[in-house]
């Protein structure tokens, strides 16, 4: 089998799996910093009750975002050789950053927060926390920073058949990682505040530690509501930086095949990819791409036919994956918006706690159909516009990226059902032994 | 020159610290079904490097980055070459990580057996392959002149690479049944110390036979025989291996541990001063040699991460020696007492 492929299925797997646990370690690591802060300043045990109730799902799936992410810190190497050949002057250093600057901090003091509930003060103890959840943050900027190079690369020259750095400032500080990062982290407190309150909803049907979960419901959604509305806004602003940064993606999203003036935008659009149309248009609104996404209602948008065949991205999975995650994103808000004013009475709304039970892998998808947008958009190319994706594999044998893609297949689901498992046995236990 | 001679040092050391922390996890991992006879002397095993394993592990993630940041092309070549090898030590590491979460959470006998087991292997493996693959970098790679690897995961499985690997995972045992001994009481400790002491003449037999078939598997001693002075690493290291066996005998754990990592610090160093200048030398034709010369980023990138390591790499030691300290106290039954506790 090609081995392009197989990497590229492997990468897939790999990350996709890796952010089913990253955005909840980088959302319950500020709630139960929180949580305990509350403890320390007012005192009341049910504080603590919920630090320690939070905290051992935070812990649970903070094992495996640790365990998932290390493999990918060296796929890099181990599939992507030509790549990493290519591009380690800038993006290796990046990563290098992000160990010593935030994994060592994050990983050094998960532990000391996990055992020294009995050597620190409360507040040492509460702070210990609240470095967690920085270091996390800390982290995601600098892969988001990786990340956003490979989408947009700035601030290199390149020299010797490779890219070298120029600038590490422009790397760092430009705008397209800062949107992405903002987007992300935005995602991921959705993420975290869904998950709270699907579980605080599934105690509240059933009228059990009432005060616990609808005081833990309040604080997620505080959380949740500031983020789901503010990640409408701010992606939207990244959608206009990316309409001039990666045209290709845009026009794939968008499934818009002709260049035009006053592009309209259609609610639904499905692509056929081979006669160069969309199968399927629904929900038209005049010249809304356009205005979307230049900021007038006029403007030109380039279409995919205008792109070369080989330099388009895979139009059908970008674009339901776009469309996808912007449905979801107004079911978010609308949500939050709900639940905020049933805030003070919420164990008789038990038909949106049901719904808010249920709508916990809701954000996983969301955020699973992101990062589909970001990478498979950016295709062909692994650097855009500098480095295509089939030239970027190692030099291994097929059979050896099958058997440990398999075997990252079959690891992966076991271990996801054993976190699955635990998380649930322990939410249904509810804070009793917590 | 020096940039890139500092950042091969730099390199080195890196390695050797994470060798000399996350060895004695390790060590304590593979001892774990034969030292922890009963749950609550697994648990205290487990307790005992609860608390820093996870900041441990996250050198060799440094390491790696570091690789990729300042030796791009080494770090490319070297972990396609070694694809399986490397493989197997990530999914040896995965089990390993959530083993240690996962085992306590669940009341059951068979689900703490399957944890165990994974605890086993996932520490046994790494400490194996990491010495299979670093004698065989000291060795010599099949890489031609386009990097890329002519052999398989057997390739690696030679005579000398083998040996590397045993005495590694003896290193790694010896280093965490001293940490036991440190950190545990009572008849566990009194366990502990005996299986470090029974592996010292193991150990340092097969420490004696690394050394003199280095002489004949490697081109390591050259640099030592252009450089005699340099032959003081391996004094010291042999010193330190020494240095066990005379703390053990005194009942001086804390400092027998200490010899323990100077000895694993001074064996990595042995390799790496005898690569120098290769980081991953050919062994199909030395031209084709990847080195700090001709394998490096850029000054710029190098100078910037200069900056960082010199930033960060001192805050990290100065927090990561006080959660040591913090937990610097045996593990007592009290400390299972914790809802968080392994
Ligand atoms: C709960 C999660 C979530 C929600 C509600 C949204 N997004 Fe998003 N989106 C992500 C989670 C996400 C993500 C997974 O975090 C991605 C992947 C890469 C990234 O930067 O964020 C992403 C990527 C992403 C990209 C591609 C960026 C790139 O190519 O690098 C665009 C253009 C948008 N989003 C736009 C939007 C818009 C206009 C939204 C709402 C109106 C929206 N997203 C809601
Ligand atoms: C954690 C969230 C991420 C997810 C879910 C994700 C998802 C994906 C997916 C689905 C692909 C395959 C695209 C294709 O081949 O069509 C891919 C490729 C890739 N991504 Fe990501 N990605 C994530 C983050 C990142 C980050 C932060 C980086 C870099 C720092 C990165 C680097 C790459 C590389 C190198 C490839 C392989 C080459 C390619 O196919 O373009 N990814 N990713
Ligand atoms: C594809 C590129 C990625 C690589 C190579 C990578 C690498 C890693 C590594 C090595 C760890 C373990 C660190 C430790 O031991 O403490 C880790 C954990 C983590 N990563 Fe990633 N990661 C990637 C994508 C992402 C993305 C896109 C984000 C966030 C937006 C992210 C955020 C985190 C966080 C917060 C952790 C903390 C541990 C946890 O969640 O349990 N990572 N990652």
């Amino acid at each position: 089998m090609d081995v392009v492929w197989l990497s590229r299925l492997q990468f897939a797997a790999a990350t996709m799996f890796h952010f089913l646990f990253v955005p909840l370690t980088l959302g319950l690591s500020i709630l139960v910093a929180w949580m305990e802060t509350r403890y320390v300043r007012t005192g009341d045990e049910l504080y603590l009750k919920m630090t320690r109730f939070w905290g051992r799902i935070f812990l649970i799936n903070f094992a495996l975002g640790i365990v998932t992410g290390i493999t990918l810190e060296f796929q890099f190497g181990t599939n992507w050789s030509r790549y990493s050949a290519y591009v380690g002057d800038i993006f290796g250093s990046l990563l290098a950053i992000e160990a010593s600057a935030a994994f060592f901090l994050e990983s050094t003091l998960i532990g000391v927060w996990i055992f020294g509930w009995k050597k620190l003060s409360a507040k040492a103890h509460a702070t210990v926390m609240w470095l967690v959840a920085f270091a996390s943050s800390l982290s995601a900027i600098w892969i988001i920073t990786a990340n956003a190079w490979m989408q947009h690369p700035v601030g290199y020259t390149i020299r010797d058949g490779r890219a070298e750095l120029v600038s590490f400032t422009a790397v760092i500080f430009q705008k397209f990682a800062i949107m992405e990062f903002f987007h992300t982290i935005s995602g991921a407190y959705i993420l975290s505040a869904f998950l709270v309150m699907g579980i605080c909803a599934y105690h509240l049907l059933k009228r059990r530690y009432v005060e616990f979960f609808s005081r833990s419901f309040n604080m997620a959604l505080v959380f949740g509501l500031v983020f789901s509305l503010f990640i409408i806004v701010e992606g939207d602003l990244h959608a206009v930086d990316l309409a001039v940064k990666q045209p290709a993606k845009l026009a794939a999203m968008e499934s818009h095949w002709t260049t035009t003036a006053r592009a309209p935008l259609y609610l639904l659009a499905i692509p056929d990819e081979q006669h160069e149309k969309n199968a399927v248009e629904i929900g038209k609104i005049p010249r809304l791409l356009s205005f979307l996404a230049f900021r007038d209602t006029g403007a030109v948008v380039k279409g995919l036919k205008d792109f070369p065949k080989n330099e388009r991205p895979p139009v059908m999975l970008t674009s339901l994956a776009f469309k996808g995650m912007v449905g979801l994103s107004m079911y978010f808000a609308l949500m939050m918006i709900v639940g905020w004013f049933k805030r003070n009475r919420l164990t008789e709304s038990p038909l949106y706690l049901k719904l808010m039970l249920f709508s916990i892998p809701l954000p996983y998808i969301a955020n699973e159909l992101g990062w589909m947008l970001a990478e498979v958009g950016r295709q062909p190319w692994i650097v855009y516009g500098l480095m295509k994706t089939s030239d970027a594999a190692s030099p291994v044998a097929g059979s050896q990226v099958l058997t440990s893609l398999i075997a990252f297949v079959v690891v992966y689901a076991l271990l996801g059902a054993a976190g699955y498992y635990l998380i649930v046995s322990h939410v249904k236990k509810g804070p009793v032994d917590a | 020159m020096t940039l890139q001679t500092t950042w091969f040092f730099l390199w080195g050391l890196l390695w050797a610290i994470f060798f000399m922390t996350d060895g004695f996890d390790f060590g304590v991992g593979t001892l774990l079904p034969f030292l922890g006879k009963t749950d609550a002397e697994k648990r205290i095993m487990i307790n005992a490097i609860g608390p820093v394993w996870d900041g441990n592990e996250v050198w060799l993630i440094t390491a790696g980055g570091v690789t990729f940041a300042a030796f791009p092309t080494v770090y490319a070549v070297m972990f396609s070459s070694l694809y399986s090898a490397l493989m197997l030590i990530l999914f040896a590491l995965i089990l390993r990580g959530v083993s240690f979460e996962f085992r306590g959470k669940v009341e059951s006998a068979a689900w703490r057996n399957v944890w165990d087991t994974c605890s086993f292997v996932g520490s046994a493996a790494p400490a194996l392959l990491f010495g299979v693959a670093f004698a065989n970098i000291f060795k010599g790679i099949p890489i031609d002149q386009h990097g890329v690897y002519q052999g398989n995961l057997l390739t690696l499985l030679n005579p000398y690479g083998l040996c590397g690997g045993v005495l590694f995972l003896l290193l790694f045992i010896q280093h965490g049944a001293l940490w036991l001994g440190i950190k545990t009481e009572g008849d566990l400790q009194r366990r502990a110390v005996q299986t470090a002491a029974r592996l010292w003449p193991v150990t340092t037999g097969i420490a004696v036979i690394f050394l003199v078939f280095s002489k004949f598997a490697t081109h390591l001693y050259d640099n030592y025989l252009a450089h005699p002075l340099l032959f003081l690493v391996i004094l010291v290291t042999v010193a330190a291996l020494l240095g066990i066996r005379f703390f053990m005998g005194q009942g001086q754990y804390g400092k027998a541990w200490i010899a323990s990592a100077t000895t694993i610090v001074g064996a990595t160093f042995f390799g790496v001063i005898g690569l120098f200048p290769n980081l991953f030398p050919s062994s199909i034709n030395p031209a084709f040699s990847l080195t700090a010369f001709n394998a490096s980023s850029s000054p710029l990138t190098l100078t910037i991460m200069l900056g960082v390591v010199a930033v960060f790499i001192p805050i990290v030691l100065i927090y990561q020696v006080w959660s040591y300290r913090l937990f610097a106290s045996k593990i007592t039954s009290e400390d299972l007492d914790y809802d968080e506790a392994y």
